[in-house]
């Protein structure tokens, strides 16, 4: 620890102050110098995919050797010249399933791309984030701010859900899906019901947590106000907290799209043919036919990372905030 | 109960009710008929068939891979958990320095761990990870001299597999970082200063208030990591191509789950999802008996 390089009070007092603003100066350069390598190291697993996604095939497995020539050792860290021809490539690579077809809001599209598994995933998030938005706040509504006989037992219950690994009810849920009456949509196999509707369904223990935290941090006389005014339970949700948990919202929208757009278990179990598959499955399908191609593998890898980039940075200073306060209350 | 606290339980149930639909049918009802399922073999096609224990007895006495995967599994949260857990606490108390770009720091220690448990960055670790032309390994050439030859194979290697993915799961450190930091803010300044007046210097300060002052964070952590931590899948699948090897060094848990079930044997993958249900409910179980180093503020005023 860089900390122990300040002096105890009880150091001579002469020069005191001097010595301890300057020591103060040496560990917080200190901090820095190491914070800054620390994001160095983390930074360089995806720096390194950015790089390896520009090299050529040679180039990818060129190392260069222990007293090699300082133009080898730049050509490892930057790939010149660059080769941006690997993207297109990568996305329609899996032209092998050029025989397959698939459909566009009803228009058949011939040959299955990385667009088809773009198209797939955003669906899917982008139900399951609405859908988990919704109803989470709903439930939590009721949590944080209704009375009713069994309120404590139930929400215990339902934070007691979080233990319960996914594997558990993972087969039973399965074969209901999958004998899902055909007047619900059923089976709820190869299709995206069984990805999408669950997300309906309270959204998962942690999100409705997450949203009862903040509705309890509203003042009451909010709701009482308004139902004075002749608001119904719902219209004081509806209108009056809603409005006043927009960061609240944001994080569980961010994190349920995210949880969606990396979610493999489940794409893996229910979806069967390459027209109804998401990003994440058509990526290990990927891998496991050009294993050796780094720089599509790569490419491919940095483009799926990409909106979650994006989503993290612009939705970072709220949901920060989000986690933080789950996590310490 | 008065009319109006009827209406208003009457409306807290309409609120309630989609979760009560997923309580009854996407979570009470499956861990039921999983239950009952373990003592079942059903390969979906042919009827259900009752067998009491069996599942279990060959399980606990006939099945070295069953075995094989809880300890990759125990072995795995073992070394990933406590280390990585250190490891955010140190960050997080380095950020906590008031040092410049802090917001930045954050930015940076945080992203690996949203891009976390994606299939992208499994596939990222594998090229990392390779023997011969991965960039670990000219790391480890660069800085220690050894051979590339010489180092570690990782993914490739029985030995070096486990330790492979626990070097990964550092990368995750800043989702544990964030909450730690809101933590150490929410520490009242008046007691360094109480410290500081006894004479207690930073390293003591650290000890005595800052490691205190955080422990129901690190406990709520500590919980909620173990649970994540033996329920890994997506990573070790991807990079071991779905089988866990090799020799089945990298088989945990959750993926002998699922190549059982993949293989249509619904009673023996249920059995096993409940041993791993009965092994994290008693991680927990154990983490509240031993509890008592949490300190709760609270508790003082009572």
């Amino acid at each position: 620890m860089t900390d122990t390089t300040i002096p105890s009070p009880t150091a001579a007092p002469n020069g005191f102050w001097a010595s301890k603003r300057r020591t103060e100066n040496v560990t917080r350069w200190t901090v820095f110098v190491v914070l800054v390598v620390g994001s160095i190291t983390m930074l360089l697993p995806v720096v390194w995919m950015l790089i390896t996604s520009f090299k050529t095939r040679a180039d990818v497995f060129a190392v260069p050797p222990p007293n090699s020539t300082f133009f080898q050792t730049l050509k490892f860290w930057i790939p010149i010249p660059p080769h941006p021809e690997n993207y297109p490539q990568a996305w329609t690579v899996s032209g092998m399933y050029s025989g397959d077809s698939w459909s566009f809001f009803g228009i058949p599209v011939q040959g299955i791309t990385f667009t088809t598994y773009t198209l797939n995933t955003l669906f899917i998030a982008v139900c399951g984030c609405l859908g988990t938005t919704l109803s989470s706040s709903l439930v939590a509504f009721a949590f944080a701010r209704l009375r009713f006989p069994g309120r404590g037992p139930l929400f215990l219950l339902c934070l007691a859900t979080m233990m319960v690994p996914t594997q558990v009810t993972m087969i039973p849920t399965f074969i209901l899906f999958r004998n899902m009456p055909a007047f619900l949509g059923g089976p709820w196999y190869n299709n995206f019901f069984p990805l999408v509707v669950p997300a309906f369904l309270g959204g998962g223990a942690y999100n409705i947590f997450l949203m009862r935290q903040f509705f309890m941090s509203i003042p009451y006389e909010m709701d009482e106000a308004a139902k004075i005014d002749g608001c119904t339970n719902f219209g004081v949700f509806w209108r009056i907290l809603l409005p006043l948990c927009k960061p609240a919202l944001t994080t569980v929208a961010v994190f349920s799209f995210l949880w969606n757009w990396n979610d493999f278990l489940n794409p893996l179990i229910y979806l069967d043919s390459n027209s109804k598959k998401t990003l994440a499955l058509g990526l290990t399908n990927f891998v496991s036919l050009y294993g050796q191609d780094y720089q599509l593998l790569m490419a491919a890898s940095l483009v799926i990372s990409l909106p979650i980039i994006v989503m993290f940075l612009a939705g970072q200073r709220y949901f920060i905030q989000g986690i933080a306060t789950t996590g310490l209350k | 109960m008065t009319s109006a606290e009827r209406k208003e339980a009457i409306s807290a149930f309409m609120f309630l009710s989609p979760f009560l639909i997923w309580m009854v049918f996407l979570m009470g009802g499956p861990i039921l008929a999983a239950f009952f399922l373990s003592f079942c073999k059903w390969d979906i096609f042919n009827p259900i068939q009752f067998v009491g224990f069996d599942n279990y007895k060959e399980m606990f006495f006939n099945d070295p891979r069953f075995w094989k995967a809880l300890y990759n599994t125990a072995y795995f949260t073992f070394l990933s958990v406590p280390i990585g857990m250190a490891l955010s606490i140190v960050v997080a108390l380095l950020m906590n320095q008031k040092v410049k770009g802090i917001a930045i720091f954050r930015t940076i220690y945080y992203l690996p761990s949203i891009l976390g448990s994606g299939v992208a960055m499994a596939v990222l670790w594998k090229w990392i990870f390779n023997a011969d032309s991965g960039l670990l390994n000219y790391m480890l050439n660069v800085f220690t001299g050894i051979p590339i030859s010489e180092c570690p194979k990782w993914l490739a290697s029985e030995a070096w597999s486990k330790p492979a993915l626990v070097i990964m799961s550092f990368w995750n450190v800043g989702g544990g970082m964030i909450i730690y930091l809101a933590g150490l803010q929410g520490i009242p300044s008046t007691l360094y200063e109480a410290a500081e007046i006894d004479g207690a210097n930073r390293w003591q300060q650290l000890w005595t208030v800052t490691l205190p002052g955080l422990s129901p964070v690190i406990f709520f952590q500590l919980i909620v990591s173990i649970v994540g931590s033996f329920q890994i899948f997506n990573q070790v699948y991807v990079m071991t191509d779905g089988l866990g090897g090799p020799a089945d060094s990298t088989l945990v848990m959750v993926l002998y789950i699922y190549q059982k079930f993949k293989y249509f044997q619904m009673g023996y993958s249920s059995a096993l999802a409940f041993v791993l249900f009965i092994v994290i409910m008693l991680a927990t179980w154990l983490q509240f008996r031993f509890a008592k180093w949490v300190y709760y503020e609270g508790e003082l005023r009572k």
